[in-house]
């Protein structure tokens, strides 16, 4: 009788449910100018399913994922997620680029499918989106955290800010002068640049005339590198200060020692002395051949919590998900493969410890930690 | 002042890069009437050959530069020319252009599945050294890219204009069937036009890559500029594309010093329109009469 | 109309059209839509391109003019009826100012001027903000409700966009068999020919540039809605290439040609994307192959095929017509 009642109750379970239980997609750049940071969200996130699916899946079932790759196209990525709610997926991962994200986050939401992203431009969880939740904290988190190293470390009375003019670049740029108008610090250089961009001679050059007490960058990875070189190459003398763009292991790489005195505020490094990122990072490499970096780190994590937040709610139930993810925070003791404690609010906005970065020796060094925002 | 003393030396040193690139394609539109959408590509495609050399062949850095150069004139100069060019010729200009375009998505997506998405370092051939001349800087890097320019530049004229292979290769050029009725072989000329672009494309590729760094997608912005570049100085004389380069190089760097640097891609574009509208030949080029 | 071969096909054709979406998830309507729009855009192409032989690469930033304007009328409460044909002269106008000084040169120079207007356009669409929305783009703009027939949902605006494209085919199809499409494809074959006739080459050939401009308006009026979000990078010159693709793959000259064409080139990554990384070298070499092999383009293939099966009559080497590119 017992069993009678059970089959027939896992039976309307299996039927409410709307969805295939755990059908995941990754929706991506893959490929075009947003390949390297979505290829390896994307492989963080089957590091994360091959745990998961190895320790037994989510609520007892195996994850099957799909990946689609957006071509860093934002009415591709549009298409791609419509296609994947199409398909039935339970909860979609991805796309880490804002100016995708901003286009295709609406059709998950009007169709009530959570998404968890990877983008950090600010307007993301401004638009009263209840289904959109981060993995790295939005600009308007992060930037400020630099305005008190401003103001008291470098002591800077006037700065220049150069950026990469689109809706990531754009993001950080108007945070960061929005936050220096309320220190009251000056600033007396704006420059722009396009993304992709190779050539910074002008723009080191413009820097050097203007004579700022310091320079907030916020540019691609790659760009970054080449500005940080063109600035040794010109003798640039101003503290160079920016966000996890500017530091990162991949721009180390490829700016050699001209990156050393970069300082940044990272919201994820996978160079941070913590136990738990060092391990991931040595998962990563020893699966993949290659290292992280954040955007790894926001697949993993990313996807680890897609499966505490479901086994916590007991069920596949993608309106009960969004509800529990606001307002939570994982403890990283109680669940260790957040790596970090983690915490979201009514927008999907995160918050979570980060730390400040210098480059020295061609290495990154932590050198303070900054509590998680309120 | 010395800013744009120092603006000018930067944008010269960019400019003969350009001019390198752009002189291939003046070069292979001369000899085939053809523009090479993928002309980019073929400046980004040798520092991916030499970086194999390097990373998966463990060869010592000139050896792998010669591999690259070897590889290159194989593949870009005369597979190039064999399979697309051939048979595309008779076509007409426009299925030629489609078919460029086809062959530069296919070569960044070759690089980028096989090799890499992400920008790599890449060995400089100058070291790093720079003077500094009461306040202007210029680089060791900025002197030998103009030096080299000029070398290949004067090297290749004098080429062109000397020799009997550069001769013929011109006359082709010029009207390939009065040519073959004179004796040349107007298909190996051809053959060596590409060779030419070939190697011009990896010289480029070999000095403008440890500054730009080695990715799938460098080829871009770069082959655009190439042909603005031949088209604005001149594209039936070589010295044509090295004015239009440095031409370029130039005015990019001061219009985004001193004027704007959101609208800075715009200067090359409305340099094209005027040009074109009102000197089609180029600044230095010969205006051409047209066949009726 | 006559019972004739010709026009039972096209019957058959609407036919499709009308049943092609019925019981496809919303992602499929969504793209079949897509390719009616770029159709639209194709062979507004085609005219400038296939009948009058004119190289135009700015079909893309026309399309951004008709796509930004109609957002930016329809997001201040005009209604889309009323914006479209706003946009669309706009796109006419534009397309004669453009082309009074474009169509001075030729051939490829002609391409490199669209070249550089397209990016040209992309450039003021990234940095005027305060009109455009930057690099963020305008969103939210509504589907058209024509009280009685909301467009709002995939299929409906799908079915909006059928009606849409039949106005317009036969729009079309009354120019190109005008004294106006005579003159184009004169153009084409022969221009010294066709002026030494008496045709004012000048005129007729801004005339098809235009017209082609417009059609490009009109189908950046109909994305507007589609995809309710706009931003710069959906116009930039990649896209004009892709629509010179559509029309050469489909077969310059040939009327439906941009139609076949738009359909391989928005439908092809579709299918191969179960290939993953691969599918852009797949696309890529397909291209190449499907040039050399038929440069006269699909349509262009399927009649050298039904030439080869029903014996027709021959035509003399000079008088062919065609494209020539």
């Amino acid at each position: 009788m017992f069993k009678q009642i059970a089959g027939a109750s896992a039976l309307m379970l299996a039927m409410a449910s709307p969805v295939h239980a755990v059908d995941i997609a990754i929706v991506a750049e893959l490929s075009g100018g947003g390949a390297p940071a979505g290829t390896q969200y994307r492989d963080g996130i089957m590091l994360a399913i091959e745990e998961i699916n190895a320790s037994g899946g989510i609520l007892g079932e195996k994850i099957k994922v799909t990946q689609h790759d957006t071509q860093t196209d934002p009415q591709i990525s549009k298409g791609l997620v419509t296609k994947a709610i199409d398909d039935g997926a339970y909860v979609i991962m991805g796309t880490v680029y804002s100016s995708s994200t901003i286009v295709n986050m609406f059709e998950a939401m009007n169709a009530g499918v959570p998404q968890i992203v990877g983008a950090e431009a600010p307007n993301i969880t401004q638009k009263g989106n209840p289904y959109v939740f981060r993995t790295a904290y939005g600009a308007h988190r992060g930037v400020p955290s630099l305005t008190g190293y401003f103001r008291d470390n470098l002591k800077a009375k006037k700065v220049a800010v150069t950026w990469v003019n689109n809706e990531f670049g754009k993001g950080g740029h108007d945070v960061f002068v929005a936050e220096m108008k309320k220190a009251g610090i000056n600033v007396i250089a704006d420059i722009p640049s396009e993304a992709g961009a190779a050539d910074f001679a002008a723009d080191v050059s413009r820097l050097k005339s203007a004579g700022a007490d310091a320079v907030f960058v916020y540019l691609h990875e790659e760009e970054s590198a080449r500005f940080l070189k063109e600035a040794k190459k010109q003798g640039l003398k101003t503290p160079l200060v920016g966000e996890v763009t500017l530091t990162g292991q991949k721009v180390i790489d490829l700016a050699g020692d001209a990156a050393n005195g970069a300082v940044a505020h990272v919201g994820l490094t996978a160079q941070a002395n913590v136990k738990s990122i060092q391990d991931f990072g040595k998962k990563f490499s020893a699966k993949y051949g290659h290292q992280t970096d954040h955007n790894g780190i926001k697949g993993y994590i990313g996807m680890w919590a897609v499966k505490y937040v479901t086994e916590m709610n007991g069920a596949f139930d993608q309106k009960k998900f969004a509800d529990k993810m606001h307002g939570l925070c994982l403890d990283v003791n109680k669940h260790p493969n957040m790596l970090l404690t983690t915490c979201w609010d009514k927008d999907g906005e995160l918050a979570r410890e980060s730390f400040m970065v210098e480059v020295q020796n061609g290495k990154q060094v932590v050198t303070t930690t900054v509590a998680a925002a309120k | 002042m010395e800013q744009l003393i120092q603006v000018i030396l930067s944008g010269l040193a960019t400019g003969s890069i350009y001019a390198l690139a752009a002189i291939g394609f003046t070069l292979i539109w001369q000899a085939a009437q053809t523009v090479n959408f993928a002309q980019g590509e073929f400046v980004m495609l040798p520092a991916f050959f030499v970086l194999i050399g390097i990373n998966f062949l463990g060869m010592p850095l000139w050896l792998a530069m010669l591999f690259g150069l070897a590889l290159s004139v194989l593949i870009l100069g005369v597979a190039f020319k064999r399979i697309l060019v051939d048979p595309l010729l008779s076509h007409g200009g426009l299925s030629l252009i489609i078919a460029t375009m086809a062959v530069a998505i296919l070569m960044k997506e070759l690089v980028k599945e096989f090799y890499s998405a992400e920008a790599q370092p890449y060995p400089a051939l100058v070291p790093q050294g720079a003077w500094d001349l009461s306040g202007v800087i210029i680089s060791l890097q900025d002197i030998s890219h103009l030096i080299i320019c000029f070398v290949v530049i004067v090297g290749l004229t004098l080429f062109l204009d000397k020799t009997k292979v550069g001769r013929c290769m011109q006359a082709a050029a010029q009207n390939a069937a009065v040519a073959e009725i004179l004796g040349v072989n107007v298909k190996r000329m051809i053959l060596y036009t590409f060779v030419v672009n070939a190697v011009l494309a990896t010289l480029a590729s070999f000095l403008i890559t440890p500054v730009y760094l080695a990715k799938f997608s460098s080829g871009e912005y770069l082959g655009l500029i190439a042909f603005i570049a031949a088209i604005v100085g001149g594209f039936n004389q070589v010295r044509g594309a090295l004015a239009g380069g440095l031409l370029i190089g130039v005015l990019d760097n001061i219009t985004a010093t001193y004027i704007t640097a959101e609208y800075r891609q715009a200067i090359p574009l409305l340099l094209l329109i005027a040009v074109i509208l009102f000197k089609p030949e180029g600044i230095l080029g010969k205006p051409e009469g047209r066949a009726v | 109309m006559k019972f004739t071969k010709r026009n039972l096909w096209l019957l058959i054709g609407l036919a499709l059209l009308i049943l092609a979406p019925i019981g496809q998830g919303r992602y499929i309507v969504y793209t079949l839509t897509s390719w009616l729009v770029f159709s639209i855009a194709a062979m507004g192409l085609n005219l400038t391109l296939g009948y009058a032989g004119q190289i135009s690469l700015a079909q893309s930033a026309f399309m951004a003019v008709g796509a930004y304007i109609t957002a930016l009328l329809t997001l201040n409460g005009i209604h889309w009826i009323v914006a479209m044909p706003i946009a669309v002269l706009s796109s006419f106008v534009l397309g004669l100012l453009i082309g009074f000084p474009a169509l001075r040169v030729k051939g490829h120079f002609l391409a490199f001027v669209t070249l550089a207007f397209t990016t040209l356009v992309f450039l003021v669409l990234r940095n005027e903000d305060w009109l455009t929305g930057g690099p963020y783009g305008l969103s939210g703009m509504p589907r058209p409700d024509f009280g009685l027939f909301n467009t709002g949902k995939n299929i409906n605006f799908y079915y909006f966009t059928v009606f849409i494209f039949v106005i317009f085919s036969l729009l079309m199809y009354q120019i190109v068999r005008s004294p106006w499409g005579r003159a184009f494809k004169g153009l084409r074959e022969n221009e010294i020919r066709a002026e030494s006739l008496g045709v004012n080459t000048r005129r007729i050939t801004l005339l098809a540039f235009a017209i082609g401009s417009a059609a490009g308006g009109l189908a950046g009026s109909l994305m507007t809605p589609l995809v309710q979000f706009i931003e710069p990078g959906s116009f930039a010159l990649l896209h004009s290439l892709r629509i010179l693709l559509m029309v050469i793959v489909g077969g310059a000259g040939f009327f439906f040609g941009p139609v076949v064409g738009a359909g391989v080139v928005i439908m092809l990554p579709e299918v191969l994307r179960f290939t993953e990384g691969y599918y852009l070298m797949i696309y890529a070499v397909t291209v190449v192959v499907l040039i050399i092999f038929c440069p006269k383009g699909l349509v262009g293939l399927g009649e050298i095929i039904s030439r080869k099966i029903l014996k027709r009559k021959e035509v003399r080497k000079d008088f062919e017509q065609g494209a020539k590119l």
